[in-house]
């Protein structure tokens, strides 16, 4: 029982049933990965003793049958999910001692189905950063790197990691513009970023409320169809959550994909695209077409205005959704003379550098006589973002793109650090899909030469995951990708 | 309307001011949280996740609060924008949790209204509504227990609130001191608001300027924060007037900023320039769809909606014979007009009338009592003016009558059987009287005969004295004329 920890949940669930495996065991199993890996960094807090205690209730569960959807199955929680009674940071020194005395709704819904929490798990801080390397707690180390420790990606650096070193059987992620799908492409996993309004964003630490949605990441596409059904559902306490009915995603786990019209965007081919990952995309287009499919030349002609508009929506929220960071009623507090010196003081030492830019940013594009300029210009363009995508979707079912533009780099890399405008133009996959509120998937296709991993992004009409579950699979199936 | 201008040596100046007013919203919870509005309770007692601004927590918006303001706005003859958005106003304070303020910026779920206003030259006046809008409000910092400390009570934080912005139409203080009566009349009438200034659950921001009388030119105006009374308003609008004028003259600029008025000293000093101005960085508040009522939920609110002060006014003086006066002063308070409804219910109204505002008042205002704690009942106060009406006590006798009632609380009939007050309109009792008073004073009766008719007051008062004022007063003046020929 030594490759406990390679079973995917639809597998563990299988032996789990049949009582072939117990849920101790099982969880044993991700603790000792845990331990093994701790190098990766991808953990901040541990919660194994909990997590045994409720491998034992769920080990009864199995015995009287009152076993739930995911009983006994262990996760990774990414640190921006509220948990009651454990401390949750969003990986800033700011709250880096805060103690929620909720649940997220997400989280909750997890747990009433019978999973169990291992810990919280790393991530750019406050979720802003497409490397884990703003985290106050340090990088994640993608679990590929060989001689060089490489990133994992972010934001949910944590959760990608974790998931490709073993060290759970599934993470919850969030996606603000691309930070589920693009770690999950570095570490060679396969992540959702379902509809805007799926997954209540209740007790999600907010980066840019309109933006941001939860969803999961795991080892293959059946798993992201087994965990999106217990994360989603309609909420009351999140009033941007949506009523729509929650389908059985696993259902559409097999369904064949003839006829099926996969939609190829010529915008996303220029600006000299890594010949790699071009070669990749060609071969993803090949898998669909040989299982039915149809290619279809597609425009998205306001593509090269999402980053910017993405650059000025998400940092204004941010701004806003961050000022209640001011150390008067909880986290970290540097007391000054008077109340103003108190907020400087506090949010100086408590912010790091790129959530003090993106402020920065948010509060200048909001400020009066930059405001039409800047913020309300981007809602325009926005707009024309989720237009172009509705007239696209009239001639395709389903998007096919790579998730990101390069491979893994370097932990430290002079070039991204240096200039944050080349860490924002490998979000250029995608944040259009967060503008547009779509669902997105992204899954490993293949290694690059220096054998690492490289991801495709299948984006769908809005609450139609169903389609991207059907293409998804067939397109697993059909790359083959061998996980770590 | 009426004319208020402010005259010096120099020239003659009109006044220019609008109000907005914060109106705190009766509801059981907060307007974007569970939390319980109670006033009173221990310090951040009612305060939830929500309202503390933990990380990760959300608004919901409070649909009662919803339904008080589509009900307000309808009292203010206001349009009510079926579509409405909520904003997010940015800035730090430490009684403001989330560091912004969820309020409604661009659309507000109430437009353009209009309400009159009773001036004291018995003049109306109207005074257009600009827009109401619906917010949360903050904490509160209190600043004196400790030197260095400051303390913060999050009870407040969350609770709902209208804000009604005016235009610029009021040209006196007398004309705001009016608005903000009204204003609180109609907001109790629909019981949105409990309009009690002194406890901060409507508190009033003051925009004055001035300009040459005659001219329609529109000065830079000054902004007084949270005045906390109609008098003080009224005095606030006076003293601030008065200030421009004087700056004006003196050959000075008036600076646009943010004024604070002290009732101690009647005037205002500055709080902070324009050029420290917050610059809230207004935006959309992505956490709130936007609000969309539906024809069906304002028509059903409409339906609700109880008589207010203006319309209860023309019925009183049509059906019940009131002078515009009189029904004014009753219908600002709904208590007041309904007691007086019971009271006047079959009667003559006028009557009734002048009873609850002469004596019935005096008696309150005397014993410090409430309307509703009063010891005299509508019923009996109506039962009072019935005894009157029907001769069975004079309107002197009353007044004893009502003495003993505000009192012991009972029924005037019983008052005057217990204590024999009927009046006598037996026509030989009081001739026997009369022949009395005759018989022991014949030397007046032989002046009165000689032509001193003014005598006639002294007999009346006479038999009057020996019935113990139970002698009807008519009947005693016609049968001594006729013995006294």
């Amino acid at each position: 029982m030594s490759n406990l920890t390679d079973l995917t949940i639809s597998e563990s669930l299988a032996k789990l049933r049949k009582k072939e495996i117990s849920p101790v065991e099982l969880a044993t199993a991700y603790i000792e990965k845990m331990s093994e890996n701790n190098k990766y960094n991808a953990y901040i807090t541990q919660t194994t003793e909990q997590a045994l205690e409720q491998a034992k209730a769920s080990e009864k569960r199995y015995t009287d049958g009152t076993n739930r959807p995911l009983e006994g199955i262990a996760l990774g929680i990414k640190d921006l999910f509220c948990t009651k009674n454990v401390r949750t940071t969003a990986c800033s020194h700011i709250i880096d001692n805060f103690v929620p005395q909720y649940e997220s709704t997400v989280t909750q819904n997890l747990l009433n189905d019978g999973a169990l929490f291992l810990g919280k798990l790393n991530l750019d801080e406050f979720a802003m950063g497409g490397s884990n390397e703003t985290s106050y707690f340090g990088p994640v180390v993608n679990p590929w790197s060989r001689e060089t420790k490489l990133v994992a990606g972010g934001s949910s650096g944590g959760s990608a990691a974790a998931v490709a070193a073993k060290m759970c059987a599934a993470a919850t992620g969030t996606d603000t513009g691309g930070s589920i799908r693009q770690p999950s492409a570095f570490c060679g996993v396969t992540g959702i970023k379902p509809t805007y309004g799926r997954c209540s964003r209740y007790g999600i630490i907010a980066f840019a409320s309109s933006l941001d949605q939860a969803g999961p990441i795991c080892k293959d596409v059946t798993d992201c169809a087994l965990m999106l059904n217990s994360m989603a559902g309609y909420d009351a306490k999140d009033s941007t959550s949506s009523k729509v009915t929650v389908p059985d995603f696993t259902s559409f786990i097999g369904q064949d994909i003839k006829g099926l019209k996969v939609g190829i965007p010529e915008e996303y081919r220029s600006d000299g695209l890594n010949a790699e990952v071009s070669a990749y995309w060609d071969k993803a287009a090949e898998i669909l077409k040989a299982q039915g499919a149809e290619i279809v030349h597609i425009n998205l002609p306001h593509t090269k205005y999402a980053l910017p508009t993405y650059y000025v929506i998400a940092p204004a929220e941010a701004s806003s959704n961050l000022a209640r960071y001011d150390g008067v009623r909880y986290g970290n507090r540097v007391s000054g003379n008077g109340l103003d010196e108190l907020y400087i003081n506090t949010r100086t030492e408590g912010f790091g550098k790129e959530v003090k830019r993106r402020i920065l940013i948010g509060t200048y594009v909001l400020s009066a006589g930059y405001y039409d300029a800047y913020y309300l210009k981007a809602q325009k363009v926005r707009r024309l973002i989720k237009n172009d995508f509705d007239e696209a979707f009239k001639k395709c079912d389903v998007i096919l793109t790579p998730t990101s533009p390069i491979e893994p780099f370097a932990i430290g890399d002079k070039k991204m650090l240096e200039n944050p405008i080349n860490m924002y133009l490998n979000d250029v996959f995608t944040v259009s899909v967060n503008l547009a509120g779509l669902p997105a998937m992204s899954l490993p296709i293949g290694l690059s030469k220096n054998g690492l991993p490289l991801g495709m992004q299948l984006i769908g009409k809005s609450f139609d995951e169903a389609t991207i579950f059907k293409a998804g699979y067939q397109l697993e199936r059909g790359a083959n990708f061998v996980r770590m | 309307m009426a004319e208020y201008i402010i005259e010096t040596e120099k020239g003659k100046w009109e006044v220019i001011c609008g109000l907005e007013i914060h109106c705190q919203i009766i509801s059981k919870s907060k307007i974007f949280s569970g939390a319980s509005t109670e006033f009173g309770d221990d310090v951040n007692e009612n305060v939830s996740f929500v309202d503390a601004g933990m990380p990760g927590m959300l608004p919901t918006l409070n649909m009662e609060c919803v339904h008080q303001a589509v009900k307000t706005g309808l009292g203010l003859n206001a349009v009510i924008n079926k579509y409405s958005e909520f904003s997010r106003k940015n800035y730090f304070y430490a009684d403001l949790p989330q560091g912004y303020q969820i309020t409604q910026f661009v659309h507000p779920i109430v437009g353009e209204g209009a309400i009159d206003i009773d001036l004291a030259d018995g003049t109306t006046k109207t005074i257009r509504i600009e827009r109401m809008h619906i917010e949360q409000d903050a904490g509160k910092s209190i600043h004196d227990i400790d030197p260095k400390k400051s303390f913060i009570d999050l009870n407040r934080a969350g609770v709902g609130l209208m804000e009604i912005v005016t235009k610029p139409d009021f040209r006196a203080p007398e004309e705001a001191g009016a608005f903000l009566r009204k204003l609180r009349s109609i907001l109790r009438y629909l019981e949105t608001c409990d309009g009690n200034m002194d406890e901060g659950s409507m508190r009033c921001d003051v925009n004055v300027s001035v300009r040459p009388y005659g001219s329609d030119e529109l000065r830079t105006r000054c902004e007084m924060k949270n005045v906390n009374s109609v008098k003080f308003v009224m005095q606030a609008i006076e003293s601030e007037a008065k200030r421009h004028v004087e700056v004006y003259e003196n050959g000075g600029e008036i600076c646009q900023e943010t004024r604070q008025f002290d009732p101690t000293t009647l005037s205002t000093k500055v709080m902070r320039k324009k050029e420290f101005a917050h610059d809230y960085r207004y935006f959309p508040e992505p956490d709130l769809p936007p609000l969309i009522l539906s024809d069906d939920f304002i028509a059903k609110i409409k339906n609700e909606l109880v008589e207010l002060p203006d319309a209860k006014k023309v019925r009183f003086v049509k059906d019940l014979g009131l002078t515009p006066y009189d029904a004014m002063v009753i219908c600002e308070n709904k208590e007041v007009a309904q007691f007086f409804e019971k009271a006047a219910a079959g009667r003559d109204g006028k009557k009734v009338a002048n009873w609850l505002m002469g004596d019935f008042f005096a008696m309150l205002n005397k014993k410090n009592l409430d309307i509703k704690n009063s010891p005299v009942s509508a019923e009996n106060l109506g039962k009072l003016v019935d005894l009157i009406s029907k001769d069975v006590i004079s309107g002197k006798i009353a007044k004893d009558v009502f003495e003993i009632m505000a009192e012991t609380g009972e029924n005037p009939e019983d008052i005057v059987e217990k204590k024999g007050l009927k009046q006598v309109t037996d026509t030989s009792a009081i001739e026997a009287i009369i022949d009395l008073v005759i018989s022991q004073n014949p030397d007046n009766v032989a002046s009165y005969k000689a032509g001193k008719v003014n005598l006639m007051g002294w007999f009346v008062g006479q038999v009057m004295k020996q019935s113990q004022g139970k002698a009807n007063p008519a009947m005693v003046n016609k049968l001594l004329k006729d013995k006294l020929g």
